[in-house]
């Protein structure tokens, strides 16, 4: 008898919670993620400013502080990552296949790889577009006069699609030298192999840091195509796509109602009704996403709002010394934009 | 009385290794059922595009060297045709050179010149010693280091340049009056196939040898030569010639195909070499004697005496030689040659992501290749094998 009530009682406590929204639908991977006691992260073998190792082996650029972002969320600790670089032409395999819960590698949203293989891109982290470089002593200052030329260029990516494209549009010749890894480009680019080497403008200025004479090249003015660069994850775990989507707008909401590394822990006091929602003071945000209240607070603590991490990694603190441009928030004239928590 | 004695029937040896075997099989099928299903469920789950139609879509990229006719606008299929044939064509040079420089190493480690011997032992142990990547790296930086720039490009006689974009040769383009010209040279080389083959019963029946090279030769070249001059030479050529940032008309042999045809051919000759030494040394030492005192030079003891029977050592374990040169071109993508597996295995699969068909094609390509190689080696070594009459 006293047995029946006690399995009623646990019934309606199960039907309760799983009704309750607050706990709804959890996701798989964070919960397998939380298991392992880290983030598994794919990122570039090495991208100065966006994925790069020190001497250390200690990682750091704007992909891998998203990365930290997300174990800020999840762990209260921007340490609690795995870092795992991969080419360009294995990252989406290498997604698909478990190897690593996002991917965070300047990857090109496009249609293909949103619908056809299968990925959930959660928002654009750097707009960029792709351009050429060329050694200052060929005289060259227009794409347009690469009629004939050899490219270097990486295989697998969507730099080698648009290539084809702009020199089938001018109807220009082109011999296509594409390697599989960075170094190789750059040493064959580097060694003559090559009149021009092109990747997205981002990385053509990364790159540059690393050949013998970076001052004997520069890059040329056309800018041949639109690469919105962004973290992606695979399909199929939309709670998991939701709360890596959150960080990245976290963060960008942050950077527009200016909380910062440094004041966040008074923006705590704030009485703006989004600042409050946005760091947990009031709503149940956190909870939803199957974190804590304070999830945003741990973000920009640990690893600053978009704007901190962009100057740190590609900005004018860093030797790349990239304007935000595009990449200025919609208030500055730029085209980053995050819906509202609320 | 005794009965025989009866074993039960499961107890019995036969019944118990059918079932074995067949509790195997089934384990193999459940395995290969689970990882299956792992596949499909994933596939699902994750919304990943299946099928091969992706085959008859259009690749749009470029590859820098296409031995059939490839624009941005053919297909996929049309990408992993072209991938075959850039991998068959470095497999095959790379094996006709791995073997020439194989058994001259080979016969050179056994030679009585101190100096030779030495000479090619040093190359077989540095050479089989260090990774292969490492070498195709080695030659394709150096080989990039050392050629100069199109505007300094080595010539000969205007025709032929060498420089860091690659070799630059004539292309032969034939104009009207050329069938009439290739008929010619058909039935040339057929009448030097008649010769050869009547040379050689002659020489079967009555021990007498003629030489026959230079009637052959004679054959092969002196009609369709004629020929041509009737015909007012019906050839011309497309000479390279530097417009712009490269050179453009004639034939390029890529820097990439350089190095890899150099790497993959002295890596897998410092194998061979091994293998032809072993072959040779395992022939009795009676058979030298034999045809020192039959009155044979060197060349000729090693040629008719020493060589046909060292074959049959040689071939099996050359056959496999074959087969990882074969498969250790793939390593071609780290140095953009543009071989199945870069431009199949990797861009298209970077571009369509259906992992699953494209490494299913790729492995069936290769073991295609594979298959084919020793069917002609096993038919190769049937033929030299000892026929005992
Ligand atoms: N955004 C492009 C290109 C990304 C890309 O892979 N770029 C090159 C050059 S910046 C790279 O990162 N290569 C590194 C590597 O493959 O090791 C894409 O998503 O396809």
């Amino acid at each position: 008898m006293r047995s029946t009530i006690m399995r009623f009682a646990a019934l309606a406590v199960a039907g309760m919670l799983a009704l309750a929204p607050a706990f709804a639908a959890p996701s798989p991977t964070l919960a397998k993620v939380k298991k392992n006691g880290f983030l598994r992260c794919g990122v570039n073998e090495g991208l100065p400013g966006f994925s790069v190792p020190d001497t250390k082996g200690e990682w750091a650029g704007m992909d891998v502080d998203f990365c930290r972002a997300i174990a800020a969320a999840i762990f209260n600790d921007p340490k609690k990552v795995r870092f795992f670089p991969t080419s360009a032409k294995v990252r989406f395999t290498a997604l698909q296949a478990g190897d690593f819960d996002v991917l965070s590698r300047n990857t090109t949203w496009t249609i293909s790889r949103d619908v056809q293989i299968g990925l959930e891109f959660i928002g654009v982290m750097y707009f960029d577009g792709q351009g050429f470089m060329v050694p200052k002593s060929a005289k060259v200052t227009s794409a347009r006069q690469l009629d004939g030329a050899s490219v270097c260029t990486n295989t697998g990516t969507t730099t080698e699609l648009n290539l084809a494209d702009y020199f089938r549009a001018n109807k220009m010749k082109y011999k296509v030298i594409a390697f599989e890894r960075n170094n190789e480009v750059i040493s064959a680019y580097d060694k003559g192999r090559c009149d021009a080497y092109t990747t997205d403008a981002s990385g053509l200025y990364a790159e540059r840091l690393k050949l013998t004479k970076p001052d004997d090249h520069i890059v040329l003015p056309e800018i041949i195509s639109k690469e919105p660069l962004g973290p992606a994850v695979n399909q199929g775990d939309q709670p998991w796509g939701d709360l890596v989507r959150w960080t990245f707008f976290a963060m960008l909401n942050a950077e527009e109602l200016g909380v910062t590394s440094k004041n966040v822990d008074q923006m705590l006091k704030s009485p703006n009704p989004e600042v409050r929602r946005l760091l947990g003071v009031e709503g149940a945000f956190g909870e939803s996403l199957g974190l804590t209240k304070d999830w945003a607070v741990r973000i920009v603590r640990h690893v600053g709002n978009y704007g901190e991490v962009f100057e740190r990694n590609v900005g004018q603190g860093s030797p790349l010394k990239i304007k935000r441009g595009m990449n200025a928030l919609h208030t500055k004239g730029g085209l980053q934009y995050a819906p509202p928590v609320r | 009385m005794a009965t025989p004695l009866r074993i039960a029937w499961w107890r019995r040896r036969r019944t118990r290794d059918l079932l074995f075997q067949a509790a195997l099989i089934a384990g193999v099928l459940l395995l290969f059922g689970i990882m299956a299903n792992n596949a499909i469920q994933t596939v699902e789950r994750q919304h990943i595009a299946t099928g091969f139609g992706f085959l008859d879509h259009t690749a749009g990229f470029d590859v820098v060297q296409t031995l059939v006719r490839y624009d941005e606008t053919s297909t996929y299929g049309r990408v992993l045709l072209v991938g075959i044939l850039n991998t068959l064509l470095v497999a095959a040079i790379g094996i006709v050179l791995a073997t020439l420089l194989g058994f001259l190493v080979g016969i050179g480690q056994l030679s009585s010149n101190w100096l030779v011997a030495r000479l090619a032992r040093s190359f077989v142990e540095i050479v089989r010693n260090l990774p292969l990547l490492l070498q195709i790296f080695f030659w394709y930086f150096a080989v990039l280091r050392a050629l100069p720039g199109p505007r300094e490009s080595w010539g000969v006689a205007d025709a032929v340049f060498l420089n860091n974009r690659g070799l630059y040769l004539p292309a032969p383009v034939a104009e009207s009056g050329f069938g009439f010209v290739m008929l010619a040279f058909a039935a040339g080389a057929i009448a030097s196939i008649f010769m050869f083959l009547r040379a050689k019963a002659v020489r079967e029946r009555t021990g007498r040898v003629s030489p026959v090279a230079p009637g052959t030769t004679a054959l092969l070249v002196v009609p369709a030569l004629l020929a041509s001059a009737a015909a007012g030479f019906p050839m011309s050529f497309s000479v390279p010639a530097l417009s712009g940032f490269n050179f453009q008309g004639g034939i390029v042999v890529l820097p990439e195909m350089m190095a890899l045809v150099v790497a993959l051919a002295t890596y897998t000759a410092s194998y061979i070499a091994e293998i032809v030494r072993a072959g040779i040394e395992g022939v009795a030492r009676g058979q030298t004697e034999a045809a020192q005192a039959l009155g044979l030079n060197r060349g000729q003891m090693l040629r008719l005496v020493i060589v046909p029977q060292a074959m049959r050592q040689i071939i099996p374990p050359l056959t496999s030689q074959y087969l990882n040169l074969t498969k250790n071109s793939s390593l071609a993508v780290a140095i953009a040659y543009p071989d199945l597996v870069s431009v199949f295995a990797g861009t298209t699969l970077s571009q369509t992501g259906q992992a699953i068909e494209i490494i299913a094609i790729t492995m069936a390509v290769y073991l295609t290749l594979s298959l084919l190689t020793s069917a002609f080696m096993n038919w190769y070594n049937a033929r030299v094998a000892l026929t005992e009459r």
